[in-house]
């Protein structure tokens, strides 16, 4: 079953089969992000772009780290896995992988 | 490629969206097919709904458009029955209770939690008292602003207010206008204040002479969102009164067809005037579009204009105020536009009894009632209700606006409302008020939609995140020295990323710092501007104080921040008509 994927509202939310997934203000920690910290804390003000691999859910988020300041848009970042129960969130520390999703959206604002 | 959002509206939008609503309404929130939530729910905003954010779902915010901010008499009342009845949420408010209405920066009422299966009887309710929820969010001419005292105000050169109902007449409904490329924004003034903050809109009309004769000239592709502010530009072309409706129809067309379909980052008129430059678009608007010739722009009254320009004002209508025919106006000042609905109803009686029971609606988010005659003035002025909301504020009460928020909007960072309300009590207990100073502007946005238009303030707050003590904190961006009137300017962004509970210090040291430093006579924004960017960051420093603010964990990942229970699974939603939890597995 193919997985429904937008952003919405000025790309505020990544909806997901039609229902919100992930949105804006939360705080991230990322490992290797765009700034020079070892351990970013991103703050997601816009999505960039979502995509699947199968049932995980990937997206480029846009944003600050809030320890140095840096802002920029983030490499392609685990959001979240599609289970039969719907969406569920990553917790924790946020790594990027090589290469990009299999199936990107169209980049729907 | 056609973007999902143009292809959904290719199919069903404006006004036969209507029908599904209802549709959808009788048979039930559950009746809206699984994997069409997102198309419906972009379409449901043309008329008006908005869907509340994550943890909300099923609730809607409910937007009413009224021109110009005019209230009828008798429409008051009809808009604290409708939040009375239908918008409840499961939990209150801390500071405004269980139902309240909210007045809008664009001179426009927000209800929140509002349930589908209520649409109809509210549609029913407002469309018998001549208000509509037609066109106030979504891809469209949305609720024309202007002056809050056109036709009653002594300042007036063109009474704008036939132009503007004139306008709200032609574009509300229109199916030949009702699918645009992105909202349309539209300010019409008459008035020598500037108060229409035609500045910031996708259109405006700005009263001007030529030929003896006072029209309006045309500025277009003004705009505040996405960190691209931009004021509208002269396109050099001045209508008389009765070429206003025809001039707006051929730029709405022109947005229509040149507008960017395939990007809604870059929809709005505001990308399209940067790419063309202010000449092309009046070269295009008179071959492709007119069939008169236009006239090159007349004189405007730009430098007489106080409304927000950081000197004397008369500007936000708040006070005591004679109106052309010797009756008064009276602007009472709402903190943070928002009211509770008991007291709305007061107000509507208030009106009633004192004035012809008429009420406007501010781009400050304050309320006027008008028609007082001068004989009553001093028993309405000794009202109770006014203690509240007072026509002589205290500066900081006075030039307080605030956005929606974390509460109930999905695009924001912080919670702001209820955080600004805290803001404006401490500073006016703890913090002297510089000499001369009687409005203070401080406007908090919670995202960089701006709604609460943070750019055009004396101190522009911002959501933002950032860490304290090793933990991630409500936070805000400070910016400074923004405003309107003859020379219109955007703040600059100063300080990043404050802990939302040392902003209230950061004011307070900002203030002493002007207080100390300021030249003769110097307003607040004629400091700033002295100043050059450098020397305005670490200009003061953000300080914890005594006021405490409860709201500094993410209150975006609460289901309603304010709720006990505040946890996402603790939320009710999705409910159904009666408010009653859909269990998942129905
Ligand atoms: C794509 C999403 C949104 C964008 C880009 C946006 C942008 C704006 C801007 C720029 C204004 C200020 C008026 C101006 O200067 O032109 C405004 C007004 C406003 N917005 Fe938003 N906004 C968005 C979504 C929302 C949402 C989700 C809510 C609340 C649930 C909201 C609530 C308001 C309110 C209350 C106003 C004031 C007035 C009105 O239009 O009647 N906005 N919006
Ligand atoms: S400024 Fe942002 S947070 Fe505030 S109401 Fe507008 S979109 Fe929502
Ligand atoms: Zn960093």
């Amino acid at each position: 079953m193919a997985t429904r994927l937008r952003l919405l509202d000025d790309a505020a939310w990544v909806s997901v089969n039609d229902e919100r997934a992930v949105g804006t203000s939360e705080v991230w920690p990322v490992a290797d992000s765009f700034c020079s910290c070892a351990l970013a804390w991103l703050v997601v003000e816009a999505y960039v772009d979502v995509g699947a691999d199968g049932r995980q859910v990937e997206a480029r988020a846009h944003g600050h780290c809030v320890s140095c300041g840096e802002a920029g848009t983030t490499a392609w970042l685990p959001v979240g896995r599609v289970t039969d129960d719907g969406f569920s969130d990553v917790t924790g520390v946020r790594r990027s992988r090589q290469g990009s999703p299999a199936s990107a959206c169209c980049g729907e604002p | 490629m056609p973007t999902d959002v143009e292809r959904w509206k290719d199919e069903i939008y404006g006004n036969d969206i209507r029908e599904h609503l209802f549709r959808f309404a009788e048979e039930g929130w559950d009746a809206i097919p699984d994997d069409e939530h997102d198309e419906w729910f972009e379409r449901f905003k043309w008329w008006g709904l908005y869907h509340q954010r994550k943890g909300q779902e099923s609730y809607f915010m409910m937007r009413i458009g009224t021109p110009n901010g005019v209230l009828e008499p008798g429409q008051l009342r009809t808009v604290a029955e409708v939040a009375d009845e239908f918008a409840r949420g499961p939990v209150d408010n801390p500071e405004f209770g269980a139902a309240y209405c909210d007045w809008t920066t664009r001179q426009s009422i927000q209800l929140h939690w509002i349930k589908l299966e209520d649409v109809p009887d509210i549609f029913e309710k407002l469309e018998a008292n001549g208000l509509t929820t037609q066109q106030a969010c979504g891809d469209s001419w949305r609720n024309i602003v202007g002056c809050p005292v056109a036709g009653k105000d002594t300042h007036e050169h063109v009474d704008a207010w036939p132009v503007a109902e004139e306008l709200h007449e032609t574009f509300k409904g229109n199916d030949e206008h009702s699918n645009l490329p992105r909202k349309w924004k539209v300010s019409v003034t008459g008035c020598d204040q500037g108060c229409g903050q035609g500045d910031i809109n996708d259109l405006a009309f700005e009263p001007a002479e030529k030929h003896g004769e006072i029209g309006f000239n045309v500025r277009i592709g003004g705009g505040l969102a996405r960190k691209e502010p931009r004021f509208a530009r002269d396109v050099d072309i001045w209508v008389p009164e009765e070429k206003a409706t025809d001039v707006a129809a051929a730029a709405t067309r022109l947005f229509d067809d040149h507008g960017d379909r395939e990007d809604r980052y870059n929809a709005r008129i505001k990308y399209l005037v940067d790419e063309w430059g202010a000449e092309k678009v009046r070269r295009v608007l008179q071959e492709d579009y007119t069939d008169w010739d236009l006239e090159s722009a007349g004189d405007d009254l730009r430098d007489q204009y106080t409304y927000n320009a950081g000197g004397d004002e008369h500007g936000d209508h708040v006070g005591v105020h004679e109106q052309p025919d010797g009756n008064y106006y009276v602007g009472l000042n709402v903190l943070v536009g928002r009211q509770g609905v008991d007291d709305v109803f007061e107000l509507a009686d208030l009106a009633d009894e004192y004035g012809s029971g008429e009420v406007r609606l501010t781009q400050r988010q304050n309320v006027i009632v008008t028609d007082v005659p001068e004989d009553d003035l001093d028993d309405f002025l000794a009202e109770d209700l006014l203690e509240d909301y007072s026509p002589d504020p205290h500066p900081f009460m006075r030039g307080s606006i605030a956005c929606t928020g974390t509460e109930y909007c999905s695009l924001s960072i912080v919670e702001t409302k209820n955080r600004q309300v805290r803001y404006a009590r401490w500073l006016k207990q703890n913090v002297d008020v510089p000499e001369g100073v009687t409005d203070f502007h401080i406007h908090l946005s919670g995202c960089t939609a701006s709604c609460a238009q943070p750019q055009i303030a004396d101190v522009s707050l911002r959501g933002m995140k950032t860490r304290k003590d090793g933990d991630p904190v409500e936070a805000l961006d400070v910016g400074l020295g923004g405003g309107l009137g003859e020379n219109p300017q955007f703040a600059d962004w100063v300080e990043m990323r404050v802990p939302a509970d040392e902003v209230p210090g950061y004011i307070q040291n900002l203030l002493a710092v002007y207080e100390d430093q300021r030249r003769d006579g110097e307003t607040f924004r004629e400091f700033i501007a002295r100043h050059d960017e450098a020397d305005l960051q670490g200009l003061a420093e953000p300080e914890e104080t005594s006021y405490e603010d409860p709201y500094m964990h993410n209150t975006k990942m609460t289901w309603y921040p304010y709720a006990d229970e505040d946890d996402m699974d603790a939320s009710p939603a999705p409910t159904d008509g009666d408010g009653e939890t859909i269990s998942a597995d129905d």
